[in-house]
């Protein structure tokens, strides 16, 4: 037993010799998949709802085709991913939709993390009804007349109250609150993930059933099942401060770009890149429709798009 | 996966077990009869009492905050974990190059030589075929991300296992403490064990690959120790009276003779790491998870199904061919190898000069479109308003208001302890006293959680889709034990079902039954069937002919045959088909978190989607509860005593 004992010994010596005795520091280690046979590697954080995938699949297409890069992409909730992206396991979050705490803690506390500008689209969470409900009932559309028509929501799920249907718990919400302050009529169900969500909604649009659901714009959804925004108490700064008090309605929000502060140093011309990347709700959406709707691959949206956008692309590129 | 076998026996004692039965059941009604209105007047409430709960959230948020502000400064994590997570990364990295540089053709045929070597021509053309299919679906990428950490997961887990099982097949006392730990992680739901390892190390590929080994190495582990103690003890003693030293004897005698055990250890540690490796794209392993899981999010199921299919292939491949592996070497012996090799290193050189190591563009099909008009015409068709039978989302309503919602008030409205009574009476008749105490802590710890009530949510969504799975699953398996061709018809579907990966149910489930219990109930049903229909299968094909003969020459008739031998004489099967049941519906119905399931699955994901670890991990630590308990409740003791050997 003594000699395998110094054997174990020897052995680990050497692993540590080997391996360097210095201090490995994990939240500088990139993915294993990045940088593979030499070619430069961008690795984007995609995040689940299909407009964020627009936005990956244009910077993804514009990366490989006209600067030469490789890009992975990694789907990761939203909190989670401002992790990822300070250890810089991702290189780049391209649609954030706000994280004051994150925000805090990583760029400002740690420096970890640098801000790279807006993405020009501006984001809002609210209440939906579908347009078709809103004519039979016109007054549906504010809050204080919700209660009346709690039953016409009303699923097996929800027991004796109206559904309020959210999508995933990875998205900034603060409806079981609202539900509880506003002293509504209702449960909140969460479908659990957004691709649930959108099902369901366009099950119960094809029946022209009722639904009141989390929704957020701008979203390609509109297009094909037109909803209305049910008016809640008006935003007013600060209003949301205390996520168990809030009582009023989500507010505007536009969206944020972010990279990986090593990244964004060293990044060169792919970070560069990504600063300038900036567009309108309208191409977004309309990237987001061809891949979610007609089903095209991002790349070959994102080609589409490219193709017939020039003038809007070339300046991310100088 | 359930490549477990039942043997029948012991069924010969039932006046003798009836009568056990009875006296434990007094002795627990006398139990109760002392303890319940104490702990009544104590507490006196329906649902778990206030004062007996721990609130875990603020200690676990202090330490989840403390893990993210000092892991680049703490020397824990930059002389510890910081390694692991590099030699990860290092690893993974290097098998993908290699991947990489061998190119599609060299990894081809270096696989399909490799089968070829261990269990023959027909399964290396299999193993080729496969891999061409990967490429032909435009996945050849994802699927070498994928098997990179799939290869570094299972080396990891099987040398970690083999020591654990050599510790446990050598000392008696450490295969007494290890033999419960690891027959319990082999029941946990995957799930449960991301958010622990996603604490410590971040998203990312390191935290996928531990949380793979965790996952994937119990098997081994448990089947490395059962073959080392079921050895020949002659053998051993002849081995010995040569005058051998213990490591001569372990490496010429043991470890020989355990060989059928450790392939089955491999295979099932290989196919545990394949559904793992899945699951762990919600914590950011990359590869053909990752496609599957983006898919979803754009509600696509036929390019989920695209990223899916790859891993079925390789599944229905690796199973096969490490399970050939088990039945003996071809011969051929080392010039074969040289061969082999020689032949796969030429084809990836050939390849490289003609420049094709990366996959060709154009040589892919697309079958995402196909697939989602199929799934369009499904749910446009069979939604609602079918004649007669009523569409899917009516069936979905009534399974919910008529069984899920009273099951859960049924569960939730009783007491406290008269649900820990239950637990315990039904633990304690199929079992030992120890398992029905087991059994009772982990229901009771559910509640010392304070998530008594979801547990209790969970348990009702749990209950229900094993009855469901029971029904169809026994009377399917009834159908298959007596015709071979519907058995063999069977066989490939049930292969294709049991390794798919549960993500990729999730959305023709919503599809069809809406957002809600229903459809996690209905994917958790169409996970476990498998299982439950080839275990009674095998059972019922396992009765004793001449007790069948006999029978029939009574007169018989076959439905009485099937009755009165057949199943009784199944007994022990069907108890395992319920066991192997109970924990595949238990592991989906928390993934079912993701399709509106609610409960304690929502709570682990909305754990992972917030970075809010102290309600994850609760939650996780309830399901691990609430697995241990069903495990327990389900669980014959004559299936332990066998296992033990």
């Amino acid at each position: 037993m003594p000699r395998t004992r110094t054997k174990i010994i020897t052995a680990l010596a050497v692993l540590g010799l080997t391996t360097g005795c210095g201090a490995a520091d994990m939240t500088k280690q990139a993915s294993p998949f990045a940088n593979a046979q030499g070619a430069r590697t961008v690795t984007l954080s995609v995040q689940s709802w299909v407009g964020a995938q627009a936005n990956v699949a244009v910077a993804q297409y514009l990366l490989q085709h006209k600067l030469g890069y490789r890009v992975d992409t990694v789907q990761v909730d939203e909190i989670p991913a401002w992790d990822a992206l300070s250890q810089g396991r991702v290189d780049a979050i391209l649609e954030d939709w706000g994280h004051p705490d994150q925000e805090k803690r990583y760029v400002e506390d740690k420096k970890t993390i640098a801000r790279a500008g807006g993405l020009g689209v501006t984001g809002h969470i609210g209440w939906y009804v579908p347009t078709y409900l809103v004519r039979q009932h016109p007054d549906i559309t504010d809050w204080k007349n919700l209660d009346k028509y709690a039953n016409l929501f009303r699923t097996a799920e929800s027991g004796g109250k109206g559904q309020l249907m959210d999508g995933s718990p990875s998205y900034v919400t603060n409806d079981k609150a609202l539900v509880e302050n506003l002293k509504l009529d209702y449960q909140v169900i969460f479908a659990g993930s957004e691709a649930a969500q959108i099902t369901q909604i366009r099950q119960f649009a094809k029946e022209h059933k009722p639904f009141l659901t989390y929704w957020y714009a701008p979203q390609w959804l509109f297009k094909k099942v037109p909803m209305t925004e049910v008016r809640l108490p008006p935003y007013k700064e600060g209003c949301d401060a205390d996520p168990a008090k809030v009582a009023c309605a989500y507010p505007h929000t536009p969206l944020q770009k972010y990279l990986n502060a090593d990244f964004d140093r060293s990044g060169g011309k792919a970070a560069r890149f990504l600063k300038k990347f900036h567009w309108t709700t309208e191409d977004q959406n309309q990237v987001a429709l061809m891949i979610a709707d007609q089903k095209l691959t991002p790349e070959q949206a994102a080609k589409k798009w490219v193709d017939s956008h020039a003038s809007t692309w070339k300046s991310w590129l100088s | 996966m359930a490549t477990l076998t039942a043997t029948p026996d012991r069924v010969g004692l039932p006046g003798l077990l009836r009568h056990r039965a009875v006296g434990k059941l007094v002795l627990l009604a006398v139990a109760a009869a002392v303890l319940v209105p104490l702990a009544d007047a104590h507490w006196a409430s329906g649902s778990w009492p206030q004062a007996l709960t721990v609130d875990l959230s603020k200690p676990l948020t202090g330490v989840s905050d403390w893990i993210i502000d000092n892991r680049d400064s703490h020397p824990l994590f930059l002389y510890f974990f910081g390694y692991i997570s590099n030699a990860v990364v290092l690893s993974v990295r290097a098998v993908y190059l290699v991947l990489l540089a061998a190119g599609w053709a060299g990894v081809t045929a270096a696989a399909g030589l490799l089968a070829w070597r261990v269990a023959g021509v027909r399964l290396a053309l299999g193993t080729a075929a496969a891999l061409l299919a990967c490429g032909l679906l435009g996945m050849w990428v994802p699927t070498m991300q994928t098997l990179a950490l799939m290869v570094v997961a299972v080396l990891v887990s099987v040398v970690l296992g083999v020591l654990l099982g050599l510790a446990a097949g050598l000392s008696d006392r450490t295969f007494r403490a290890l033999r419960p730990v690891l027959d319990t992680m082999q029941v946990l739901p995957a799930f449960a064990y991301l958010l622990p390892v996603v604490l410590v190390f971040g998203i990312g590929v390191p935290a996928a690959v531990l949380a793979t080994v965790v996952y994937a190495a119990p098997p081994m582990a448990r089947l490395t120790a059962l073959g080392l103690r079921g050895a020949d003890h002659e053998v051993l003693e002849a081995v010995e009276s040569l005058g051998t030293t213990a490591r001569q004897r372990l490496f010429t005698a043991r470890l020989p003779l355990a060989r059928r055990e450790l392939l089955l250890g491999l295979n099932q540690t290989i196919m545990m790491a394949l559904s793992m490796a899945v699951i762990a794209s919600v914590i950011g392993a990359g590869g053909l998870g990752d496609r599957v899981y983006q898919a979803l999010a754009s509600v696509d199921v036929g390019a989920a199904l695209a990223a899916g299919l790859p891993i079925v292939l390789l599944a229905v491949v690796l199973d096969r061919v490490t399970g050939a592996a088990g039945e003996g070497l071809r011969p051929g012996g080392r010039a074969g190898w040289a061969y082999a090799a020689a032949a796969a290193v030429a084809v990836a050189v050939a390849a490289r000069l003609a420049g094709g190591l990366d996959w060709p563009g154009s040589w892919t099909v697309q079958i995402a479109e196909p697939v989602n008009r199929a799934v369009d015409w499904m749910t446009a068709h069979l939604y609602s308003g079918v004649p007669y039978v009523g569409g899917t989302a009516d069936w979905a309503g009534h399974f919910t208001t008529w069984i899920l919602d009273p099951l859960r008030a049924g569960l939730q409205w009783l007491p406290w302890w008269s649900v820990l009574l239950v637990v315990a009476a039904l633990a304690w008749l199929i079992g030992t006293w120890r398992t029905a105490l087991t059994a009772v802590l982990a229901m009771a710890a559910t509640g010392v959680l304070g998530v008594w009530k979801p547990s209790l949510d969970t348990l009702s969504q749990v209950l229900a889709a094993v009855a469901v799975t029971l029904v169809l699953g026994v009377a399917t398996g009834i159908a298959a034990a007596r015709s071979d061709r519907f058995e063999r018809l069977l066989r490939p579907v049930l292969d294709v079902f049991q390794t798919m990966p549960q993500f990729v149910y999730l959305i023709p489930v919503v599809a069809l039954f809406g957002v809600g219990r229903a459809p996690a109930a209905v994917a958790a049903v169409v996970y476990a069937l498998p299982a439950v229909v080839r275990i009674t299968t095998q059972g019922l094909r396992q009765v004793d002919p001449a007790a069948l003969e006999s029978a029939r020459s009574l007169g018989a008739s076959s439905v009485q045959q099937l009755r009165q031998v057949q199943l009784p004489l199944a007994r022990p099967a069907l108890l395992l088909a319920v066991n192997q049941g109970v924990v595949l519906v238990l592991a989906v119905v928390i993934i079912g978190g993701l399709v509106g399931g609610g409960a304690l699955g929502y709570d682990v994901v909305f754990g992972l989607a917030q970075g809010d670890l102290a309600t994850g991990l609760v939650a996780g630590a309830a399901i691990v509860c609430l697995g241990l308990m069903l495990d327990r409740v389900t669980q014959p003791t004559e299936r332990r005593a066998q296992k033990g050997a």
